[in-house]
């Protein structure tokens, strides 16, 4: 009897807020003694110590892209850190409470994220990602090459590898803001690379990708 | 039954015995055969016979017989006798014979209508039949006119060609002729269109279009035009005497265009005599006739108007490389560049309001030829800068040249605010101006008249905001004078100290000016200190920052032959009046005492002991200053004038000042170095960003959402008025607006912004 009422107490507990008790709370304990293997106990995070060992045990490169889309399917806030809270999210939804389960999900996590309605949200994020500071707004030039690199390398390999050399002889800019950012998403989704023929400075491109149209025509003339 | 006069109805055959001698009669009148006139007798009896026989009762009534009758006596005597008399004549003599004919028709038709008149009255009208003039008139179209038309146009037109050749026709035949062509249309002008017209303008056509052809291979443009220019006024001669009006505009259309229109291209851009030739070669009547040629033709004034414009542009390019060419060692000579450009602009206006009779089209030439040249940099220098320079010296110079009259320095002026319409960059111009006019507000070289009147101009045709800082300069100007009388009021009544004046300027209006921490002689801190006291009370909340780059001294140096008077900078003489205590400074010791930065302390000294006038002995006495040396008062200076002006050199590279020194109290020439051009620049620059940005905010603010090409353009127009914003400028501030949130791009459709409350 008691036994009963303690199992319906408990059912009643799952229609409560609580979302991380709902389904199986196996599930959920698994996850979190995952977490405690890799955060550092006194702060309760993984901090970048953790994510590299948790990298290895993925065998993924720290810089793989991988990596970041996993972020992004936590929506983790800190680069370099995630919460008990963000773990959950992320492993939760990938239904990985074990390493294996983790590495086996990440192929498939790969193939979401590459959706086309998917991928605008994760370019935005990646770069809001790497905002550290409280009112930062743009990225400095040497991370933004980084990033692209991670982000469209795969993908758009030439337009990556020419924006890259630009912005690195170029004088303007110091920093690359978020505008800016998504404007190149647009620019190799809908501009034809190398000859560029539809673009149109008249339009409303950023005028960083105005330069480097016109730094490109003027190298290949 | 019978009626009352006459017993017994008459039959037609009987009545005939009676009508047709009175035809006949008729007939041999109207030819000029001799024949007495009709007595009233005889009309009336020849009436009454028809009338009789219209009122016999039926089947008695003549009425359609008589009817019959008439038309056949027209019908008779056009088939037999008229159309062969006319047919058998040829050229003039044809058209003599038909005329007649017609005349003697038209007089037929009204006399034997009178007769037959009764018919009229109640038959016609009752079986809805022809008039009585109706069946005379078609009469003679449909026997002779149908007949002959055919021939008599040939022979019109032959005339028509021989006097277009420059013989003598009798134009009243034809003219006859033609009526009557018109009058056999019948109310219609189809008839006269047909058989006539048609064929003419056809004919007028290929003539015009052979005559073109040997004019254009011949004769220069000039030329040309005369004779097209004559031939039209002939050709509307020919419709006022010969023919119908309604011919006239086909007519000049016809000639228009072969002789105009279709040559037009090979016409105006013929070698040494086309529009451009005539342009070069001043010739305006030739010009005007052109004018007059071209208006009435649609579109056909196009070509003048590029050719127009192509050679102001020209000119006014010529004018420019010239300037360039002539610039010795980078500085132009603005005076004689703008007075040229005004002379052009006089020249070419003139043209414009004479020769193309003040059309649009010529304007709208002009504004784009001078637009483009007084656009371009000469030797660095912007048109803009220039202008202001030749302003400059315009005013400055007007005090003393009394060739330059008032009203001729209000006509410059007037030319001045037209140019300025053509530049684009006006806020640049509106900065070199006002730096230009502080100099000349605070050294004294203006008139106040003169300096007004240009900003009421500009005012007007710029708005208020292009002049209100300028117009704060010279209004305080005003109020220096006033405050200075009163600060002299004020000091009236204490000991006497140095004389002093002082300008008080409004921040804001004025360019900035450096300021300098310089540690004045004692005798001119106390005025300082006295004048701060008097401004303290006529007004608070203000306070006063001093400028002493800008100031002038009179100073008396005493040296052992005679005293000399010396007018110097400030800053000069705070650095000679160290030196009424001791003889002997170091470099060191004079920076510490007068405090000024290292850069002016050179400048002053150097103008002190190293330039003409040695005031100071510099050991060791090299052309340069070092830290190292020392000075001394040099005692044994003398001059065999009483006054020196003492100017600084400049090291920085600028442009002309002058350095000349005058003898005598004469125009100073500024000391503080000459603004920078690039300053300037700068200035405008950044005030441009700020004005573009808060173009793009009040846009945005009032649109709420607005694609990007459409913000572009509205912003551009907004701000056309002082400057022509470059496109990669106003893109990168919508990209700060962007960072700063106060634009976003539309998600969904990212040309498209919108504006962040």
């Amino acid at each position: 009897m008691r036994r009963s009422s303690a199992a319906s107490k408990k059912k009643s507990d799952s229609v409560t807020t609580d979302l991380f008790r709902s389904g199986s709370s196996k599930e959920m304990d698994r996850i979190d003694h995952l977490f405690n293997q890799y955060a550092n106990t006194s702060s309760n995070l993984i901090d970048p110590e953790g994510v590299e060992q948790l990298c290895s045990n993925l065998e993924v490169s720290h810089t793989d892209i991988r990596i970041l889309m996993l972020a992004w399917k936590m929506k983790a806030e800190k680069q370099g850190y995630f919460t008990q809270e963000e773990w959950r999210r992320g492993l939760k939804a990938l239904r990985a409470d074990t390493i294996n389960k983790l590495k086996k999900a990440l192929p498939e996590l790969e193939k979401e994220v590459r959706r086309q309605t998917n991928f605008a949200d994760f370019y935005a994020y990646a770069f809001r990602y790497c905002l550290t500071e409280e009112k930062q707004k743009s990225i400095d030039i040497e991370t933004i090459c980084q990033l692209l690199d991670i982000v469209m390398g795969s993908t758009f390999r030439a337009q990556v590898d020419y924006f890259v050399e630009y912005l690195k002889i170029q004088n303007d800019y110091k920093v690359i803001n978020m505008d800016q950012w998504m404007g190149f998403y647009r620019f190799c989704n809908e501009i034809s690379f190398p000859d560029m023929t539809e673009y149109n400075p008249e339009l409303a491109w950023p005028l960083v990708l105005d330069s480097f149209v016109e730094w490109i025509s003027e190298k290949q003339a | 039954m019978a009626s009352r006069q006459n017993p017994k109805p008459m039959t037609i055959d009987e009545g005939s015995v009676h009508i047709d001698p009175a035809v006949n009669k008729l007939k041999r009148i109207l030819e000029g055969k001799p024949e007495p006139d009709f007595l009233p007798g005889e009309y009336i009896g020849n009436y009454t016979t028809i009338y009789n026989m219209c009122i016999q009762k039926p089947p008695h009534d003549q009425s359609q017989e008589l009817y019959d009758k008439y038309g056949g006596i027209f019908e008779d005597y056009a088939k037999h006798t008229v159309l062969p008399s006319i047919m058998e004549k040829h050229d003039e003599y044809m058209l003599r014979e038909l005329s007649r004919r017609w005349d003697i028709n038209k007089i037929m038709v009204r006399w034997l209508s009178r007769f037959f008149f009764y018919l009229d009255r109640y038959f016609t009208v009752r079986r809805s039949l022809p008039s009585l003039t109706e069946v005379g008139m078609t009469s003679f179209r449909d026997h002779v006119y149908n007949n002959v038309h055919f021939n008599v146009k040939q022979v019109i037109i032959a005339l028509v060609h021989k006097e277009r050749e420059g013989q003598q026709i009798d134009r009243a035949l034809l003219k006859n002729v033609l009526d009557l062509f018109v009058e056999n249309g019948m109310g219609s002008i189809k008839r006269y269109e047909d058989d006539f017209e048609d064929f003419f303008l056809q004919e007028s056509a290929s003539y015009y279009s052979r005559r073109s052809s040997r004019w254009i291979q011949e004769d220069s443009c000039p030329e040309y035009m005369i004779k097209a220019e004559e031939s039209l006024k002939k050709e509307k001669e020919r419709v006022a005497h010969y023919l119908h009006s309604g011919t006239e505009p086909k007519l000049v259309d016809i000639v228009q265009t072969h002789l105009l229109v279709l040559v037009a291209k090979q016409l105006l851009e013929k070698e040494n005599s086309g529009c451009s030739a005539l342009l070069r070669d001043d010739k305006t009547d030739d010009l005007s006739r052109m004018y007059r040629l071209y208006h009435a033709i649609p579109k056909g004034l196009e070509p003048v108007a590029a050719a127009f414009r192509l050679h102001v542009t020209a000119e006014g390019n010529a004018l420019i490389k010239q300037a360039e060419d002539a610039a010795t060692s980078g500085s132009v000579e603005e005076q004689v560049l703008v007075r040229k450009i005004i002379d052009l602009h006089d020249k070419y206006m003139a043209y414009v309001m004479d020769c193309f009779q003040n059309d649009t089209l010529f304007h709208k030439a002009l504004k784009e030829a001078f637009e483009i040249f007084c656009n371009k940099k000469v030797a660095g220098s912007s048109s803009a800068e220039l202008l202001a320079t030749f302003c400059d010296n315009l005013f400055r110079k007007a005090g003393n040249d009394k060739s330059n009259d008032d009203s001729t320095i209000e006509s410059t002026i007037d030319n001045v605010v037209k140019l300025l319409d053509y530049i684009s960059d006006k806020d640049l111009f509106v900065e070199f101006y006002r730096k230009k006019l502080a100099r000349r507000l605070l050294f004294g070289r203006f008139n106040d008249d003169h300096e007004r009147s240009i900003l009421t101009k500009l005012k007007g045709q710029f708005g208020g905001q292009f002049t209100s800082k300028m117009e704060g300069m010279v209004t305080d100007m005003q109020l220096a004078k006033d405050h200075q009388t009163g600060f002299e009021e004020h000091i009236k009544n204490l000991p006497k100290g140095v004389d002093f004046t002082v300008t008080v300027l409004t921040t804001g209006f004025w360019p900035s000016y450096k300021t300098s921490d310089l540690n004045l002689p004692v005798e001119m801190v106390n005025c300082i200190e006295s004048f701060k006291a008097y401004y303290a009370i006529k007004t608070n909340h203000k306070r006063l920052m001093w400028i002493y780059s800008l100031g002038t001294c009179n100073l008396t140096g005493r040296f052992d032959s005679k005293p000399i008077e010396l007018i110097v900078s400030t800053y000069q003489a705070a650095v000679l009046c160290a030196f009424n205590n001791t003889d002997i400074l170091t470099y060191q010791e004079l920076l510490e005492q007068v405090n000024l930065s290292h850069e002016d302390l050179v400048r002053v000294l150097h103008s002190l002991s190293c330039a003409k006038y040695k005031f100071l002995n510099k050991q060791p006495a090299s052309k340069t200053i070092s830290k190292t040396d020392t000075f001394e008062f040099n005692s044994k200076f003398t001059d065999k004038m009483r006054r020196i002006k003492v100017c600084m050199r400049k090291f920085k590279k600028k442009k002309k000042e002058k350095t000349k020194l005058i003898m005598i109290v004469v125009k100073q020439v500024p000391l503080p170095p000459v603004d920078d051009r690039k300053k300037v620049v700068e200035d405008v620059d950044k005030d441009r960003r700020y004005a573009i940005d808060a173009s793009l905010v009040r846009i945005m603010k009032s649109r709420k959402v607005l694609p990007h090409q459409q913000l572009v353009s509205e912003c551009v127009e907004q701000l056309s008025r002082m400057f022509k914003p470059d496109i990669k400028m106003i893109k990168k501030r919508i990209e700060d607006l962007i960072t700063r949130d106060y634009l976003e791009r539309d998600t969904e459709n990212p040309s498209t912004f919108k504006y962040v409350a």
